[in-house]
């Protein structure tokens, strides 16, 4: 087996290559829980963005409505922390506290996507104003609370921690590695993978989700089918404003503990990249979430433990920064139809006007 | 020439009341309500954070120290053309964009590449004398961001992708891109963090005060140029006229994807020329960290004006004034400089939901529709 791989090692290119498939498969199994936790509020993102734009509202909000959720998640734990017992239950290390920040924050979400469908459904304002309108407010106001609460002590309210699977699941040889990696999660990261398949075939099995494909699609058709184009819209935004709210909470009570400034540092710009990626599917969503993630971690590895040989050089040549900018590369590509166009509903970000009633 | 009949003549005069509400009227109630609302925040994080006390005043003090900062005495006016510079220009481009049809979110992007084009010649060219090396260096930052225009331009031409995408891909791009050149081909060996040397001689001239860069003065000018490009040119009456109707400019014989791509790239020359004067006139050496908010600020600027390059003018003032003031606030009131954002997405906030708000919540009216169809433009 040995000899095979030496052999194989050697050939010019291919060689490379294979070494490059063989570092990945040596390192990916040991960061296997780092990389769905790094996905998880891109993933959470994007699907807020496929719940939004198969209805036909565009999202570029994301980004500051996960904002908002995270730092009010962890205001609401810091306040209410001092008031309630604090003794964590086994698993996921739940608190009455950080259930009440998460219900806090996921209102917060709720109610801003309120305003971005509002804005854009009813105002019929242009949507990207409506995502550009949050995006600043957001930064601004929990920019602004930060820096006068800082100015008391910040402290943390906890936060979720990780289920520990049994050893001996994890430990099975070939496939261990998958269960450490959806498992070994806190409540957050590992409903992930349960809201992407519910919302995989809700959106395509239900009626529901036929619905707002129809509406993403051809609005006018779809009411003429009886179908209130209005509601469906904001239901969908609001629905998906849960799970940016979700995104958000996780950065601040399951990925740390504590809030930083604009510390969202673009996910939800990734997550709407991960959405066309995924070709405005919940799987896909995550599976480009998943992809950019994996590239980050990767292009850390290869950092602070590079391969040996060729490979090891080529790697470390490449700085840092040119794995960060992988997403965003592909989804130029893809967005321009270089290498498999994605295409998004049709009416996606055209406001409704209800034809007059005469 | 017959007289106008009355009823003419009384349309004419609505519309006329219109345009002054809209381009006067509609960005001075968003701005006032917008300050309203930002002096409610202060009153209600004082009341929360500061020790329960109700201080009415407080919002006046806060005011009061941003206007200081922004206009008391030549060196804080200087200051708030140094900001308002940047802010003009990128919003240009932006309106110039929305005139027509192009929503621009790249403005960032833009701005970071022409900085960067702008350090990486203007450094080359530090020794040389100043008559050569400052306009090769602006020029270098003005084709960079340029380019970084054209790309979405190009790509939404031919290719149908939507430059709002594009343009927010490529505002990361250029981020990582920036930093990747400051920690490597650009930095100076033996520096502690990753930075350029200075650009010594291609910095810009400093005219009036400390830092009064004649970069301010270039970005004056072009309000005048891109005013005269927009009105009074076959060119930009081609763009306004691909903004209103793209079929119908179509079929006039103009030619939507050039426009499209000149409308891009001269969006992108504008921002890299916000990052060419800000490089060569403020910070003159780039570190990794090299970062701005004028963005999605151009954005609000460009909304406020109405994408009126006049318009842009007095709002990139506005909103120059506030970055130059928001320290001296921040000092003086002790109130935290984030309130300035809070501000900008109210007004912007504000100036799409008045409309809507005064006429009672009713639905049937113009709105502000930038670019069409998001969806179709893909296909």
């Amino acid at each position: 087996m040995d000899g095979l791989i030496n052999g194989l090692y050697g050939i010019p290119l291919l060689g490379i290559l294979v070494q490059f498939v063989g570092y990945i498969v040596h390192i990916v199994p040991d960061i296997s829980p780092l990389l769905l936790q790094a996905a998880t509020p891109l993933a959470l993102g994007a699907l807020c963005g496929v719940i939004c734009e198969r209805s036909g509202v565009v999202n570029i909000g994301i980004e500051g409505t996960m904002l908002a959720s995270a730092f009010v998640a962890w205001i609401v734990g810091v306040t209410v922390a001092p008031l309630l017992p604090a003794d964590p239950s086994p698993i996921f290390g739940i608190t009455p506290t950080l259930l009440i920040a998460l219900v806090a924050a996921l209102l917060t979400a709720l109610l801003i996507s309120l305003v971005h469908a509002w804005l854009s459904i009813t105002v019929r304002a242009d949507q990207i104003i409506s995502g550009t309108i949050i995006n600043i407010a957001a930064f601004g106001v929990t920019g602004y609370l930060f820096q006068l609460i800082e100015k008391g002590s910040p402290t943390s309210a906890g936060a979720f921690t990780a289920f520990t699977p049994p050893s001996q699941l994890v430990q099975i040889p070939l496939v261990g590695w998958i269960f450490n990696m959806f498992l070994n999660q806190g409540p957050i990261a590992m409903s992930v993978i349960v809201i992407v398949i519910v919302m995989q075939v809700l959106l395509f099995r239900s009626r529901w989700g036929l619905r707002t494909r129809a509406v993403g699609e051809h609005p006018r058709a779809a009411e003429t089918v009886g179908i209130d184009v209005v509601r469906l819209r904001y239901r969908n935004v609001l629905a998906g404003g849960l799970l940016a709210g979700l995104a958000g909470a996780f950065l601040t009570m399951e990925a740390s503990n504590s809030f930083q400034t604009a510390m969202t540092q673009g996910r939800g710009f990734i997550a709407l990249a991960a959405m066309i990626i995924g070709r405005w599917t919940p799987l896909g969503a995550l599976g480009a979430a998943l992809l950019f993630s994996s590239s980050q971690a990767i292009a850390q590895s290869i950092t602070f433990a590079p391969p040996g040989g060729d490979l090891g050089t080529i790697l470390t040549a490449i700085p840092a920064q040119g794995y960060d900018m992988l997403p965003y590369l592909v989804t130029i590509i893809v967005v321009a139809g270089l290498i498999g166009r994605s295409i998004p509903p049709a009416a996606d970000g055209q406001p409704y006007e209800r034809e007059a009633a005469t | 020439m017959t007289a106008a009949r009355p009823d003419q003549e009384a349309s004419r005069r609505r519309s006329l009341g219109r345009r002054v509400w809209s381009a006067i009227g509609l960005p001075l109630v968003a701005i006032v309500l917008a300050m309203l609302v930002g002096a409610v925040v202060i009153i209600a994080s004082e009341l929360l954070v500061g020790g329960g006390q109700l201080n009415w005043g407080k919002p006046l003090e806060a005011y009061g120290a941003l206007f200081q900062g922004a206009f008391g005495g030549t060196d804080a006016v200087v200051q708030t053309a140094v900001s308002t510079a940047p802010l003009l220009l990128a919003a240009l481009g932006v309106g110039f964009g929305f005139k027509s049809g192009l929503f621009n979110i790249g403005a960032q992007g833009q701005y970071l590449t022409g900085a960067l084009g702008a350090v990486a010649v203007g450094v080359a060219l530090a020794g040389a004398p100043g008559i050569v090396a400052v306009p090769l260096s602006v020029l270098a930052g003005v084709a960079v961001g340029a380019l970084w225009g054209f790309i979405p331009g190009f790509l939404k031409a031919t290719r149908g992708a939507h430059e709002v995408v594009t343009t927010i891909m490529l505002n990361y791009v250029a981020i990582s891109l920036l930093a990747a050149l400051v920690a490597g081909p650009l930095n100076t060996p033996k520096s502690i963090s990753p930075v350029t040397h200075d650009v010594g001689n291609a910095a810009l001239p400093v005219f009036i005060g400390s830092n009064g860069h004649i970069g301010i003065l270039i970005a004056v000018a072009m309000v005048a140029v891109v005013w005269f490009v927009l009105y009074r040119t076959t060119f930009g009456f081609e763009v306004r006229a691909v903004g209103v109707n793209p079929d119908a400019a179509r079929y006039a014989g103009m030619r939507p994807r050039l426009l499209t791509m000149l409308t891009m790239t001269i969006c992108g020359g504008l921002s890299g020329l916000a990052g060419a004067g800000d490089l060569l006139g403020v910070s003159h050496q780039m570190t990794s960290s090299f970062s701005t908010t004028v963005g999605f600020d151009s954005i609000a600027v460009a909304l406020l004006g109405r994408s009126n390059p006049v318009g842009i003018l007095f709002g990139a003032i506005l909103f120059g004034a506030m970055r130059a003031g928001a320290p001296l606030m921040q000092i003086q009131a002790s109130i935290p400089a984030e309130l300035i954002d809070v501000i900008q997405g109210t007004v912007l906030f504000f100036l799409v939901a008045t409309p809507v708000i005064l006429r009672g919540f009713q639905t049937g009216l113009d709105t502000t529709q930038i670019t069409r169809s998001y969806g179709e433009a893909s296909h």
